[in-house]
């Protein structure tokens, strides 16, 4: 009986965790009903360092926020890349094509891509594009759900696709979008 | 034991004793040039007198082109080490139409799968090797693809970026650019219908040999039993030969090469700096850890200062991941042994919130692609850093206590593990084990202790190790290494300074200057080294990962041998490797 | 809990128009789709990210498909979740035959779609379907767990589109062969490819 003490103690850790959860939804039920347990006002403190019970997210009715950082796949801001070429030359897969736009009659470069082609099939979401722009054109958005029954060709996005209002951009990152704004008003105090 | 003694002084005494076979290589090389044919003995002498008892890397550098002074040549480059300090490098050159050069396996046992790698993807072959047959790839592949010469099939440009790319970027799939649509390409005149596959493709006749020798007791008893590549206890796409009598062990192998990615290849066309992506890919549970040991091994080149405040965040990522690390594979053991899931659920858990902080601070979960040449990409926000606290002060040690009231002292996990896959400590070192591999035999070898990198010389942390080299050493030695990193947490959180993360502007497009480097990371699983070559431009001349589980993988035979079949899943477990890193 | 959002994806092509879906289909397509089993067939770095949506956090068991067989013929979705390599594909090859209709494969992350970052490797096949037949792709490196999800509800949305009588599986007569396993010769061989092969060398030696 000795022998087997430590085996039952061992049982002992599964069977706490067991009514731990049990004891946790009742807690969120006492506070409100059945449905507080999995709602937008549960859903922070589940998921934190202080979760004790059920840790799981309800995927599709809940969501985790992403946060800001995150790197999805890239977009490009309406009205910013200028062609420079960077984020194509320092992409590590290689997968951003772009074609810089030429005046028709005098031949010269313009500042804008005629085209701009990202194979996300191929892009490995590591956000250097985004990290070495020197225009604040290009960032990493927070699209995930993005599956297809094709593949192929729904993966290669255009300059169309890839377009976002600034907005989305203020909208997903906050704090980097404020402090680009601070830098552009102290630059221009500057001049 | 010998006394440490320079390398100058190193150099004096072996040119004394084998005259005209050593000699120093010419700057921006390090270390010596041996030569060819009194390898073995300078590496005896190496190993019996000076105390350089561990070869811990071996591999091939093509150089078709004369360089410093040297002709064309192919080079095979060791790295040896004593018990504390750096690395003693050799190179040794060989012929470049025909290389050929001595193995060094019968002494050192750790450069068996090194040197059948070197031969696979380089073709220099190794005279004295015991069983040099390819490993990444298969027997009958066409060329040694990491040759300077050998171009894949999508090759476009030897270097990154490519042209194409802008400024008239127009999108053309690789597939479409090759006349069979795909990444395939045969020899000239071999033709599909009149071939034949090789006999021996997968590598089963060492085994039949030995199940051959039938035992005379029960003839039909010995047989050879293949696990895997698709195996739910393999870790990942491993295949294991084993050959059995009855459920005894009479000889396992390790064969690999399933999830070769070319990371070589790939490494040597990329930018310096686009390669910090890649070894995210590598131990893929441990991003933090390996871009650590890139960014190690290229600041030896480049030599810049990290700022205070990068260092201290780079050593709470790295803290983290091996708590994770080794949180998980605790758990992964336990599904091995039986313990269907729950450990790794507990442990998977915990390991959500510690994801959780490295989202919030590179990006992404696992790809972090955080550390950069100088510094970390981003500062930790206030958030995470509370969120570190929080997890170290109150949370881990939570988890930890209940782990050990799980595993530690229970019976049935203590009557499985103990006295199973036993490696004894100068076998361990023989066969360049690091990591709890090598502590759990004890050796208290660490090379946060031995060959200090970042600033952990600051923290007070104890280096674990059992003498008892079995499964439940290990075991031991990677809960013990847990409470030292939340040891180490809790200090480098106090500590934490403010100040820059990145020492100066960050560029893209940096040229790191000429010479070799060969830094190397205690990554959770062992010894992580980068053995890089910079040739002055934008791109690595020679770029190789020196990973743990790769060489730790050679002491399956060892430990397996007389086990029974059931014990062969648990000692693998016990190695702790990730295929990711084991073929890179 | 809020009330339910379907969020269904776009209708597969290959189902557009297809015949109104009878109260026998969705009974069975319902019984089928909540006890998908998929097949652990973890590659690289994104078995990890499905590792994790069986874990605790985001829980495959809510879907019914937490047991992860190990053995293909008790498997019904192949999850290929990582970079096939050449060495590798025979064995994919090989456990996709041995899976028993109805089957569906879903490719997860880059690698598997096409090959993503180690594209240009010698040793790696650009993308799954060069091998066998894809149902849905999700992009990501590794894709998030609720990316991974969405594509699983993805092939719900398949299966709950399907009609009985004309599904390949179960007509009459129509004995699916298995795809020809590729071998390992000089480089990967692909029998499918036999012909054109044959056609290529012949040009290049002229």
């Amino acid at each position: 009986m000795h022998a087997s003490l430590h085996v039952l103690k061992s049982f002992g850790v599964t069977v706490g965790r067991f009514i731990e959860s049990y004891v946790d939804d009742l807690k969120w039920i006492l506070k409100g009903g059945f449905h507080m347990r999995y709602s937008p006002a549960a859903l922070p403190v589940r998921q934190s360092v202080k979760a004790r019970g059920v840790f799981v997210v309800q995927y599709p009715q809940e969501r985790l926020p992403l946060p800001e950082r995150f790197r999805g796949f890239p977009f490009l801001i309406e009205g910013r890349c200028t062609a420079c070429g960077t984020c194509a030359r320092v992409c590590p897969p290689q997968c951003i094509w772009i074609k810089r736009a030429e005046d028709p009659e005098t031949g010269k470069s313009l500042r804008r891509p005629e085209s701009f082609f990202i194979d996300v099939s191929i892009c490995m979401n590591c956000g250097f594009c985004a990290e070495f722009c020197p225009f604040d054109a290009i960032k990493m958005g927070h699209e995930i759900e993005i599956a297809s029954f094709k593949g192929g060709d729904d993966f290669l996005w255009d300059l169309q696709r890839l377009t976002r209002p600034l907005s989305y951009h203020a909208q997903i990152h906050p704090t980097a979008y404020a402090e680009e704004e601070r830098e552009k008003a102290s630059k221009k105090k500057e001049e | 034991m010998a006394e440490i003694i320079s390398e100058n002084e190193l150099l004096a005494q072996l040119k004394e004793r084998f005259p005209g076979a050593v000699e120093a290589a010419p700057a921006p090389q390090q270390g010596l040039i041996v030569a060819a044919d009194r390898l073995l003995e300078v590496a005896q002498a190496l190993r019996d007198e000076m105390g350089y008892t561990y070869l811990s890397s071996v591999t091939g550098v093509d150089y078709p082109q004369a360089t410093n002074g040297l002709g064309p040549r192919f080079e095979a480059v060791y790295h040896f080490f004593r018990r504390s300090g750096g690395p003693l490098t050799v190179h040794v050159h060989t012929d470049h139409d025909n290389p050929v050069i001595p193995s060094l396996t019968p002494l050192f046992p750790s450069a068996n799968f090194q040197e059948r790698e070197a031969w696979d993807l380089m073709g220099i072959r190794f005279e004295g090797h015991p069983d040099l047959r390819r490993i990444l790839l298969w027997e009958g592949f066409d060329g040694h693809p990491l040759r300077k010469d050998w171009k894949e099939v999508y090759y476009e440009q030897d270097q990154k970026p490519f042209d194409s790319r802008y400024p008239a970027g127009k999108p053309v799939r690789a597939e479409e650019r090759v006349p069979l649509g795909n990444n395939l390409r045969y020899p000239p005149g071999w033709s599909p219908s009149d071939w034949r596959p090789l006999a021996d493709v997968w590598g089963y006749g060492p085994h039949d040999e030995v199940a051959g020798q039938k035992n005379p007791r029960h003839p039909a008893d010995r047989m050879v039993l293949n696990m895997g590549p698709h195996h739910p206890s393999t870790h990942g796409v491993l295949r294991l030969l084993v050959t059995l009598d009855g459920e005894t062990i009479q000889k396992i192998e390790p064969s690999v090469g399933f999830l070769h990615r070319c990371h070589d290849k790939i490494g040597e066309r990329n930018i310096w700096i686009a390669n910090i992506p890649y070894t995210d890919r590598l131990d893929y549970i441990c991003s933090m850890t390996n871009n650590l040991a890139y960014v190690v091994a290229v600041e030896k080149l480049l030599g810049v200062q990290v700022p205070e405040r990068a260092e201290y965040i780079r050593v709470i990522m790295s803290e983290f991941t091996r708590w994770m690390n080794h949180a998980i594979s605790i758990g992964f053991m336990g599904n091995d042994l039986g313990i269907y899931f729950t450990a790794v659920l507990y442990a998977l858990e915990e390991r959500e919130l510690i994801l959780d902080l490295f989202e919030m601070t590179s990006g992404s979960r696992m790809m972090c692609n955080y550390m950069r040449f100088g510094g970390v990409a981003h500062d930790i926000p206030e958030a995470g850093v509370t969120l570190a606290r929080q997890l170290v002060t109150e949370r881990l040690p939570r988890f930890m206590d209940k782990l050990e009231k799980y595993l530690t002292h229970n019976e049935i996990f203590r009557a499985r593990t103990e006295g199973v896959g036993v490696l004894p400590a100068d076998k361990a070192i023989a066969y360049g084990c690091t990591g709890p591999l090598l502590r759990g035999s004890g050796v208290p070898y660490d090379i946060r202790r031995a060959e200090p990198y970042s600033i952990y010389d600051r923290f007070d942390f104890d280096v674990i190790s059992y003498p008892e080299g079995d499964v439940y050493a290990r075991y031991k030695v990677r809960l013990g290494e847990m409470y030292e990193s939340l040891k180490i947490l809790r200090q480098a959180l106090d500590q934490l300074p403010e100040g820059p993360i990145m020492d100066g502007k960050k560029r893209h497009n940096i040229k790191v200057p000429a010479g070799e480097a060969y830094g190397r990371i205690e990554a959770p699983k062992g010894e992580l080294g980068f053995y890089l070559v910079s040739d002055g431009g934008p791109n690595p001349y020679r770029y190789h990962v020196r990973s743990p589980s790769f060489v730790n993988l050679q002491t399956m035979n060892e430990m397996c041998r007389g086990h029974l079949i059931a014990d062969t899943v648990i000692i693998l477990a016990s190695i702790d490797i990730t295929l990711g890193e084991v073929d890179r | 809990m809020s009330p339910r959002k379907r969020q269904l994806p776009e209708i597969p092509p290959d189902l557009v128009g297809t015949v109104h879906v009878t109260p026998i289909d969705q009974i069975y397509n319902w019984a089928r789709k909540r006890s998908l089993w998929p097949i652990f067939f973890g590659l690289a770095c994104c078995a990890i990210e499905m590792i994790a949506t069986a874990a605790g956090r985001f829980d495959l068991s809510r879907f019914g498909m937490e047991i992860m067989r190990a053995s293909p013929r008790q498997a019904d979705l192949m999850m290929v979740t990582g970079t096939v390599t050449k060495k590798m594909a025979p064995q994919v090859v090989r456990i996709y035959n041995q899976m028993a209709e109805p089957k569906y494969v879903l490719a997860m992350g880059a690698c598997a779609i096409s090959g993503g970052p180690f594209k240009e490797g010698y040793n790696v096949v650009s993308g799954v379907d060069k091998l066998i037949p894809v149902d849905v792709y999700i992009p990501g490196c590794p894709p998030r767990p609720e990316a991974l999800l969405h594509g699983i509800l993805s092939i719900h949305a398949r299966m709950e589109r399907e009609h009985i009588p004309d599904l390949r599986w179960y007509r009459k007569g129509e004995v699916s062969e298995g795809i020809p396993v590729p071998e390992l010769g000089p480089d990967l061989v692909d029998w499918r490819l036999a012909d054109k092969i044959e056609a290529l060398q012949q040009q290049t030696a002229e």
